[in-house]
C-alpha cells in the first residue's frame, strides 16, 4: 500500500484498498473523494447506479433529490430498490441501501421536486451535480442553475436502447446543455421512457459512465467528456463521439447571456396550458370534472392517443373512449367531428396536449386535453387504474 | 458512361444514421443511404422517401427543429454552415434528437 490519508480510519483504509493502490487515485485521490460534495438529481434509473457507485467510491457528501415513491414498474431498472420497498418514498429506501453500502459517508436527502424556487439553494451546497432526471423542464432547470452557480453538470439521458453522456458547464469555457440542445422539443414529440420504453440495463451503462466522469472530475485524473457528447447505441453496441462547442450566442452561458436567473421551465418547454380570460385553462379539463360530466351524460367524445400496448393495460372504453395513436391522428382526421366536444387522453397529458393543439389549429375548437392524463384519472377518479 | 479520371459530378452519397426513437419511421433501419451535395439536400432526400420523418426534423415552416442536432463526421452543422454544409461521398450524417429519459 502506498499509505493512507491521515484522517482515514483503519476500516476506511481497508474499504478503499483497491483505490489506494491505484497510483492515479491513491491516498490523495481518496481524500479528495471524501471531501467532495455531489448532488444526484433524480433517484431513478440513472440515479440508482450513480448513487450506488459514488457511495461505494467514498464520495464524502452525497445528496439525493427525489419526490417519488417506489413503484413496481421501477424495479426493472432502478437497482437501488427491491420488492420490500414498494410504496415507500424512494429516498427512505435509498438511505437504507446506501448506508448499508457505505456507512462512512454523509447522505443528504432532499425530499422535493427540484424547482426554480429551490434549485439554487439546493445545488449551491454541492461541488458537482449529476443529472439523472427524466423530463425536459428539469433538465433545463438543472443546466441553468449549474451555469449560474458555476457547477459542473454530469449529464446522462436514455431512451429505448440508446443513451447520451456529457459533462457541462462549470467554467473552463465548457459548453452547457443549451449549447447542445438550444430548445426543448415540442411537447409530445419525444417520448419519455414511460411512453417509449427503456431497456432496463441501459441506465446501468449510462449511469455508471456518469459516476466515472464524476470521480474523474473530483480526483482530476484522465480526460473528461467536457466538450464531447458520447452517444451509446445498445443495439449495435457502438459508442460514437460528437464534438460539442460552447455556443457564443447561448442564452445562459454565451458571451451576452439573456437568461440571468431561473425561469419557468414548464412554460419554456411548452407545457403550460393556454389560459382563458378568467385565468382558467380553456384547452384542458381535469379528471374529476371529466368524470362528473361523463356521469351526467354529456356527449363527450374520448380519444385515447396512446400506443396500443398502453391501451391494453387499461383504458376508458367503458366511457366510450377509442384508440387513435398520436402518429395516426393526421391521417384519420375524417373520423373526428369538428363540431363535437373531444377530450384527448394519454398517459401523462403531454402527448394529448400536442394533439389538442394540432386539432385546435385545424378547426377543432372544442378539443380539450385531459390534464395529467390517465395518471391523473387514477389519482383523482379511479385508484384501481394502473400506474405505469 | 465511364469517365476516366474525371471527378464525379453527381450528388454525394452519404450514410444517414437514424436514432432509435425514429427508426419506426424508416422501416426499422438504423441507417439509410441518401444523396445530395449539402446537408439540406441529404435531409430532403431522406424525408422524400420517408415522409413520416418530416415533422420530427422540421417545423411547419420548414426550419430544422432546434432539439434535433445534425452532425457530419462528428461535427455539429450549426457550428459549420448549417444546412448549407457540404457533404462528400462516404460522409456520415448523424441525427441526434434530444432525449430526456432517466
Amino acid at each position: 500500500m502506498t499509505g493512507v490519508p491521515s484522517d482515514f480510519t483503519p476500516a476506511e483504509s481497508l474499504r478503499y484498498a483497491r483505490h489506494l493502490v491505484l497510483p492515479e487515485i491513491g491516498p490523495a485521490g481518496q481524500a479528495k473523494l471524501k471531501a467532495a460534495r455531489v448532488l444526484v438529481v433524480g433517484a431513478g434509473g440513472l440515479g440508482s447506479p450513480v448513487s450506488l457507485y459514488l457511495a461505494a467510491a467514498g464520495v464524502g457528501t452525497l445528496g439525493l433529490v427525489d419526490f417519488d415513491d417506489v413503484d413496481a414498474s421501477n424495479l426493472q431498472r432502478q437497482v437501488l430498490y427491491g420488492e420490500s420497498d414498494l410504496g415507500r418514498p424512494k429516498l427512505e429506501a435509498a438511505r437504507e441501501r446506501l448506508r448499508d453500502l457505505n456507512p462512512h459517508i454523509d447522505l443528504v436527502l432532499h425530499h422535493a421536486r427540484l424547482t426554480s424556487g429551490n434549485a439554487l439553494d439546493i445545488i449551491g451546497g454541492y461541488d458537482i451535480v449529476v443529472d439523472g432526471t427524466d423530463n425536459f423542464p428539469t433538465r433545463y432547470l438543472v443546466n441553468d442553475a449549474c451555469v449560474l452557480l458555476g457547477k459542473r453538470n454530469v449529464y446522462g439521458s436514455i431512451l429505448k436502447f440508446e443513451g447520451q453522456v456529457s459533462v457541462f458547464g462549470g467554467g473552463d469555457d465548457a459548453p452547457c446543455y443549451r449549447c447542445l440542445f438550444r430548445q426543448p422539443p415540442p411537447p409530445g414529440l419525444v417520448p419519455s421512457c414511460a411512453e417509449g420504453g427503456v431497456l432496463g440495463v441501459l441506465p446501468g451503462i449510462i449511469g455508471t459512465l456518469q459516476a466515472l466522469e464524476t470521480i474523474k472530475l473530483i480526483t482530476g485524473v484522465g480526460t473528461t467528456l467536457i466538450g464531447r457528447l458520447l452517444l451509446f447505441d445498445g443495439m449495435a453496441l457502438k459508442f460514437r463521439e460528437m464534438k460539442l462547442r460552447r455556443n457564443p450566442e447561448c442564452p445562459v452561458c454565451g458571451d451576452d447571456p439573456t437568461v440571468t436567473g431561473l425561469i419557468d421551465y414548464e412554460e419554456f418547454c411548452g407545457l403550460k396550458a393556454e389560459a382563458g380570460v378568467d385565468g382558467e385553462a380553456t384547452d384542458e379539463i381535469g379528471a374529476g370534472e371529466l368524470k362528473g360530466r361523463l356521469d351526467a351524460g354529456d356527449p363527450i367524445e374520448l380519444v385515447d392517443v396512446r400506443e396500443p400496448f398502453e391501451w391494453g393495460m387499461a383504458n376508458l372504453e367503458e366511457y366510450g373512449a377509442r384508440l387513435i395513436p398520436m402518429n395516426q391522428i393526421p391521417d384519420r382526421l375524417e373520423e373526428l367531428d369538428p363540431a363535437r366536444e373531444i377530450v384527448l387522453i394519454c398517459r401523462s397529458g403531454s402527448r394529448s396536449m400536442q394533439v389538442t393543439r394540432y386539432l385546435r389549429s385545424r378547426g377543432y375548437e372544442r378539443a380539450r386535453n385531459l390534464r395529467g392524463g390517465v395518471l391523473a384519472w387514477g389519482e383523482e377518479v379511479d385508484p384501481s387504474f394502473p400506474r405505469y | 458512361m465511364k469517365g476516366k479520371g474525371k471527378a464525379k459530378a453527381g450528388p454525394a452519397v452519404v450514410v444517414v444514421r437514424i436514432p432509435g426513437p425514429l427508426r419506426d419511421l424508416v422501416g426499422g433501419a438504423a441507417e439509410v443511404d441518401a444523396a445530395g451535395k449539402t446537408v439540406r439536400a441529404v435531409l430532403d432526400d431522406v424525408v422524400e422517401r420517408h415522409p413520416g420523418l418530416r415533422r420530427h426534423l422540421r417545423t411547419e415552416s420548414g426550419a430544422l427543429r432546434e432539439h434535433v442536432n445534425v452532425y457530419v463526421n462528428g461535427d455539429d452543422v450549426r457550428f459549420l454552415r448549417g444546412e448549407k454544409t457540404p457533404v462528400s461521398d462516404g460522409d456520415e450524417v448523424i441525427l441526434v434528437p434530444s432525449i430526456a429519459g432517466g
